[in-house]
C-alpha cells in the first residue's frame, strides 16, 4: 500500500504497459474522485458522469495498450482532457437530441415531447413577461422612464441619449441606474418574478 | 400573491465518486483487451 502512495503516476503507467494490471487499479483509485468531480461539474448527472467516466478510462486503456501515449509526466492532465472532450461530446449529442429533466419526481411525457404548442406557450410567457415589464417601466419617473426606453428599447448609445436629453453622459447613466434600482425595487416589493 | 411564471428548483447532488461495478467493469476490460499489431495494423480483441 505504501509502494501505491508514493509511486509516481509514469512509473504505474510503464508497469501497466510491461503487464501489471494492478498499477491500472492503483491509477483508477488515486485519480477516480477527481475526474469524477471534474466531469460532475460539467454535466450535472450522476448517471452521464458515470458513463463518461467509464469511456474516458476505456479510452485511457486502449490508448495506452495501443502504444500511442506519449509519457512526459502528465498522465492526469491527459486524462482530464480525454474527459473534457467526452463531456463536449456529450452536450454535441444531447444538442441534436435535447433531453428535458423535470423537478418533480413525477413524469411527465409531455415535458419530453417537444411540438408546435410548446413553443406558443413560451412565446405566450414571453409576451406577458414584456407586457408586465412595460407596465412597470410606466411607474418610473418621466427622466428615468425616457433614458431606459431610450437604451433598451430603441438602443440608443449614452451619447445618443445624452445629447437627445440634452444633458451630460453621466446624468443619462445616473438616471439609467436609478432607473434599474427602482425597478428591482418594485419587483421586490410586489414580489414579482419574471422568468422565461 | 408572488406571479411565477416559471419555477424550477435543481436538485443538489454531492459528487460521490464513481461506482465500484464502474472501476471492477474498467479493470476486466483492461484483462480481456488484447491487442495486436500486424504490420501496419492494429487488431484490439476483448478476450472474455
Amino acid at each position: 500500500m505504501k509502494l501505491e502512495n508514493t509511486t509516481t503516476d509514469a512509473v504505474l503507467v510503464t508497469q501497466y504497459l510491461k503487464g501489471e494490471e494492478s498499477s491500472l487499479e492503483v491509477l483508477i483509485t488515486r485519480h477516480k474522485q477527481r475526474i469524477y468531480s471534474f466531469i460532475y461539474s460539467k454535466v450535472l448527472d450522476r448517471d452521464v458522469t458515470e458513463d463518461i467516466f467509464q469511456d474516458t478510462f476505456i479510452k485511457v486503456i486502449r490508448t495506452l495498450r495501443r502504444g500511442k501515449y506519449n509519457e512526459e509526466g502528465k498522465f492526469l492532465p491527459w486524462v482530464m482532457r480525454i474527459a473534457h472532450n467526452l463531456v463536449i461530446d456529450h452536450f454535441r449529442r444531447n444538442k441534436r437530441m435535447p433531453k428535458f429533466s423535470s423537478s418533480n419526481s413525477d413524469f411527465d411525457i409531455f415535458d419530453v415531447i417537444s411540438n408546435g404548442q410548446e413553443s406558443t406557450e413560451n412565446e405566450m410567457i414571453s409576451l406577458q413577461v414584456q407586457q408586465d415589464v412595460k407596465k412597470l417601466i410606466e411607474e418610473l419617473p418621466d427622466d428615468q422612464k425616457e433614458v431606459l426606453i431610450m437604451r433598451m428599447y430603441k438602443d440608443m448609445s449614452f451619447k445618443e441619449i445624452a445629447e437627445s436629453t440634452d444633458v451630460s453622459i453621466n446624468t443619462a447613466l445616473g438616471r439609467m441606474r436609478y432607473a434599474l434600482i427602482n425597478l428591482r425595487k418594485v419587483i421586490d416589493k410586489h414580489n414579482i418574478i419574471l422568468t422565461n | 400573491m408572488a406571479k411565477l411564471y416559471n419555477e424550477s428548483i435543481p436538485e443538489r447532488v454531492t459528487p460521490l465518486g464513481p461506482k465500484d461495478d464502474t472501476v471492477k467493469f474498467l479493470l476486466n476490460f483492461s484483462k480481456a483487451l488484447s491487442v495486436m499489431k500486424i504490420k501496419n495494423m492494429t487488431f484490439e480483441t476483448l478476450n472474455n
